[in-house]
């Protein structure tokens, strides 16, 4: 008997040694839910809260590993033999000028040339329509292996699920498009001009009191691109002597922006908020580096849906520890204004909140709005700083009037002051096909990351050679999906992503589903070992009923 | 223990040695031995280490204050009341509506006419009716439509390039290029009349930044003997140091041309990669439009990368590089603007699509718009109290007090009437708005005047009136 015990605490411990050495344990099983005892119980909205994060599975990790090596060891000998002339290059390589450095150094390009080359055609598919429920996919040919591709006159009709339409807004016919075409006869395309330099038409005095409105707070400010107005935004809000706080998965955009602050970034990890209240001490009582003068002010800046997670972050948490440190809060709404909540109106909404205890809200239209551009709410003082000191109220364009015009009209929608429930439908349409088609992945055995309610959906695929195969066998059953894997990702945790939207309807999800079960057996990617969840029998209970 | 001992001693002949060793030497072993006990046991040297009890990390996040967020802005700040009280109504063409009364518009950077042009509007509406508005995506996922690439393509072959990229947006297509090839301890000599965008792309490259004096090719070359000579000391290090040269076609905070000829030479002389910003010369500058390289009759080849917005004489949206395919392509996965962002709404693409037919159909345009500007420039210099600066062909005149005082508010204010003085005679003018604070060599305050095409000289000679009349009149007043 003994000897066996031996046996098993003996492969335990070295179970546990490898994972560490190949890094799995920091994306351990993490199943946060109501029963959760973390929390205090007086918050109810822990009862509904789903999140999980299944752990990589110790085989699928060493075999991903291993996977990456052989493709690492094969590059090197494909490099070698173009070295020395055996292979052809086959793209255009950076002539060597005399006297110039080289742009490039060898290794720094070393994954696209040997890795990213092989699967280049599960990127930048060119769309040849409208990017809404369906899209039409162009056919590309490369005869040399990914190196170049041609364009044919061939398109295939292909569901589509990779696309951030929440809504459904992104439509050639609709309302919505009828108001841009009078918009674009009135306005024209552009307004030439900075907002302060006679650029800022009266549409987008209309649109800024409408956003301002659909988020319940004092006044916006609105950016024509969603990337520049974190970037641009941030340097005026944050400077030498403050300190950021960022969660550790946070968009470019927002690492951008903290960057060219000037101010101090620490990161924390992931969601966790034993981790920023640990920094957030840290912080206050210790002060600035060497100086030990007190810090200005400290920006937590989170994300309300995480787009590569799925996860939604714990909003009430972060306020109770931002009202308890005094400090302050960017929120960037990227993915879930419009796309979660009871009234679509943001993570806010979703967990019922004061809009005021938030004290940056910014958010884009490229998603639910099927627009483009971002803006920043918040109080009158926090706006008319920007608009005054704003890199983007000086220094570029106001936003098209059409993309304005999109965004008024379908907010309008949302707020169902078109007099139609068309918006609330949306609305509803939108959970109900996140909560069904979550509950089918665990039904079939996949591991997705995220909250129950977060409109993307992550399925994890882990090797990069099934990633490819997951795109290119969905898109072949006519499912558009999206694929991403290291560098977006760690290296073990390559994944599908699917976007969800209001504009599906249930027999496409249902489609869409059959798809991903068929790939799925073929790839033999069903790695979960939990349990279904719960609130899954309870959903199919409910919808039983009705 | 036995296995420590070494094989050829036995214990007697240790036993031995220890007894016959000389007393002191027993016993100043005996002391290294204790004092290396005390070294392992006795607390590490820490000076100034104070370890803080609870009750006192409490206090200190209990009285702990920030700063107010942002700081407090008076509602009758000038700048939004000037946002606040011009209410634009309707596209701001050449004449424009404002509080409902019409004013000929000297301020909107639509220097070709081309923000007011139906066919455009038509080209736009074709394909919201295919594409809607949004494309819902970044690039890389299913946000690539077959008219970004066909203005890619377009763009490309206006330039006579091999490759050309789209950015959303003009500001983010620079300072997403420029750190996409200069990174930490490359070296980038820089103009130091650039606009505000390089400047943040300079900021974010974190690479060496190298000011030399605006369009001074002497201060250029002492920077570049300077850096040699560096290089020589370092040789290691300047096998992996790129170097970058930055400037603009025609700078949009002085109305210069840059000297191209001059900096190319250099280019080939110090082995500096040479990226030109053209947002304000792309599509005004040359016989064609094709910027400030056809100004002066240089290939196109000679320069790494060109970038421009599609923003002024396009009247659109975005922005966009050219260049060599293997210089370009490389932003394809480095450029932070273009791998993270969703793509420009397809219906803008098709318009600047449209844009650049016209400029190929009617080349014409762009010897108007060198004579509108020239007629400009002069009738502008001979107004008394005030001066022009700049290049007479340039699109953009900043026209500022010949006399500026001491006090940069004081003619800012100046200039505000003078620009509100104008409004109310009917004309539209707009004063050049700085971040004071954050720009690198601010410029003296000006009224930023932009020419359009479409200007007659009947309009032309009014406006100028109406400029002069204005001039006057706040002059005479504040004097």
């Amino acid at each position: 008997m003994s000897g066996l015990v031996d046996k098993s605490t003996m492969q335990t411990s070295f179970r546990f040694k490898l994972k560490k050495f190949l890094n799995v344990t920091n994306c351990s099983t993490k199943i946060t839910n109501g029963y959760g005892q973390k929390h205090p119980k007086t918050s109810d909205w822990r009862k509904t809260w789903w999140e999980s994060f299944e752990e990589t599975p110790l085989y699928a990790a060493i075999w991903t590993y291993l996977g990456y090596g052989m493709l690492v060891i094969v590059g090197y000998i494909r490099d070698f033999l173009r070295d020395i002339g055996l292979e052809t290059q086959k793209s255009c390589t950076e002539p060597k000028i005399p006297g110039f450095v080289p742009l490039y150094q060898s290794w720094e390009n070393f994954y696209t040339r040997n890795l990213y080359r092989r699967v280049r055609d599960c990127w930048n598919r060119p769309v040849c329509s409208v990017a809404g429920a369906y899209v039409d996919v162009t056919e590309r040919l490369t005869h040399d292996c990914g190196w170049n591709f041609e364009l044919t006159d061939n398109f295939q009709h292909t569901m589509n699920f990779g696309s951030y339409n929440y809504l459904g807004f992104a439509d050639n016919v609709g309302p919505c498009k009828d108001s841009v075409d009078k918009t674009c006869k009135r306005y024209g395309l552009s307004s030439c001009g900075s907002r302060q330099e006679l650029g800022q038409l009266d549409i987008h005095h209309e649109l800024e009191d409408l956003i301002a409105q659909f988020l319940g707070v004092e006044a916006a400010i609105t950016v024509p691109m969603g990337f520049a107005t974190n970037s641009m935004n941030m340097p005026c809000i944050a400077k030498k002597g403050s300190l950021i706080l960022s969660d550790e998965l946070n968009h470019a955009s927002l690492v951008l922006g903290s960057r060219l602050t000037g101010s101090t970034i620490r990161t924390y990890k992931h969601c966790d908020m034993e981790d920023l209240e640990r920094k957030l001490r840290t912080a206050i009582i210790e002060g600035q580096p060497r100086t030990h003068k007190a810090w200005k002010k400290i920006i937590i800046v989170i994300e309300g849906v995480y787009s590569m997670e799925g996860s939604i972050v714990c909003l009430p948490e972060v306020v109770r520890l931002k009202k308890k440190y005094k400090a302050y809060i960017y929120l960037d709404e990227a993915h879930s204004i419009g796309a979660i909540g009871p009234n679509g109106r943001g993570v806010v909404d979703y967990f019922n909140m004061s809009p005021s205890d938030i004290d940056i809200r910014m958010g884009t239209f490229t998603k639910s709005f099927g627009s483009a551009g971002g803006y920043i709410a918040g109080s009158k003082r926090l706006v008319n700083h920007l608009k005054c000191n704003s890199h983007s109220s000086i220094y570029s364009p106001v936003m098209p009037p059409p993309v304005a015009q999109q965004i008024i009209t379908s907010m309008k929608i949302i707020m169902g002051l078109n007099g139609t429930d068309e918006g609330r439908r949306r609305i509803l349409q939108l959970k109900d096909n996140i909560r069904y088609f979550r509950r089918r992945l665990h039904e079939m055995g996949f591991i997705i990351y995220g909250n129950k309610d977060s409109p993307v959906v992550p399925i994890l695929i882990y090797y990069p050679s099934k990633t490819v195969a997951f795109s290119r066998e969905c898109l072949k059953r006519g499912l558009a999906t999206v694929v991403v894997g290291f560098p977006a990702t760690s290296i073990i945790e390559s994944r599908a992503r699917i976007c969800l939207s209001s504009a599906h309807t249930r027999e496409m999800v249902d489609r869409a589903l059959n798809i991903i079960d068929e790939v799925g057996n073929l790839l033999r990617i069903k790695y979960s070992n939990l349990a279904v969840p719960r609130w899954c029998e309870d959903d199919k209970n409910a919808n039983d009923i009705l | 223990m036995m296995a420590i001992i070494p094989a050829t001693w036995d214990m007697y002949d240790m036993f031995q040695a220890v007894i016959q060793a000389p007393a002191y030497h027993l016993i100043f072993e005996a002391l290294l031995i204790i004092w290396i006990f005390k070294l392992m046991f006795s607390k590490a040297y820490a000076p100034n280490k104070t370890i803080l009890t609870e009750k006192e990390k409490e206090e200190l996040i209990q009285e702990w204050q920030p700063e107010p967020l942002v700081p407090d802005v008076p509602d009758d700040h000038p700048v939004l009341q000037a946002m606040n009280n011009n209410i634009i109504s309707g596209r701001p063409d050449k004449v424009m509506v404002i509080n409902g009364k019409s004013v000929v518009n000297m301020a909107s950077l639509n220097f070709l006419g081309l923000l007011g042009d139906e066919s455009i509007e038509a080209a736009a509406q074709k394909a919201l009716s295919k594409y809607g508005v949004g494309s819902c995506g970044p690039r890389g996922f299913y946000g690539t439509m077959d008219v970004h690439l066909e203005l890619e393509e377009r763009l490309a072959k206006f330039m006579n390039c091999e490759e050309a990229i789209l950015y959303s947006y003009g500001f983010a297509t620079i300072a997403s290029a420029i750190p996409a090839y200069s990174k930490r301890g490359d070296v980038i000599f820089v103009d130091e009349g650039v606009c505000f965008a390089i400047q943040k792309g300079l900021i974010a490259s974190r690479s060496v930044i190298k000011y030399f004096k605006h369009n001074d090719m002497d201060d250029l070359e002492r920077l570049c003997i300077e850096q040699q000579k560096e290089d020589k000391r370092v040789p290691k290090k300047a096998k992996v140091t790129r170097r970058f040269l930055v400037v603009e076609g025609l700078y949009a905070k002085h109305g210069d041309i840059c000297p191209l000829p001059k900096l190319v030479e250099m280019k080939w002389k110090y082995k500096l990669r040479i990226f030109v910003e053209e947002s304000f010369s792309f599509g005004v500058l040359g016989d064609t439009g094709r910027g400030v390289t056809e100004h002066y009759g240089i290939n196109i080849d000679e320069i790494d990368l060109m970038a421009a917005c599609l923003e002024n004489a396009i009247g659109g949206a975005g922005g966009f590089c050219c260049g060599k395919k293997y210089i370009v392509d490389h932003q394809r996965l480095s450029g932070l603007g273009y791998c993270f962002s969703a793509s420009l709404p397809p219906m803008l693409a098709s318009g600047a699509i449209q844009s650049l037919n016209i400029i190929i159909d009617d080349p014409g345009m762009f010897g108007k718009l060198r004579n509108n500007c020239t007629l400009i420039h002069e009738k502008l210099s001979k107004i008394e109290g005030m001066r022009v600066v700049g290049d007479p062909v340039a699109p953009i005149k900043h026209f500022s007090l010949s006399e500026p005082s001491d006090d940069r508010d004081l003619d800012n204010r100046s200039l505000e009437k003078i620009t509100q003085e104008a409004m109310q005679r009917g004309l539209a003018l707009t004063p050049a708005r700085y971040l004071e604070h954050e720009e690198h060599n601010l410029p003296l305050p000006s009224i930023r005047i932009a020419v359009n095409v479409k200007l007659t000289e009947e309009e032309i000679d009014t406006c100028i009136n109406i400029v002069a009349d204005s001039c006057q009149a706040v002059l005479s007043k504040s004097s």
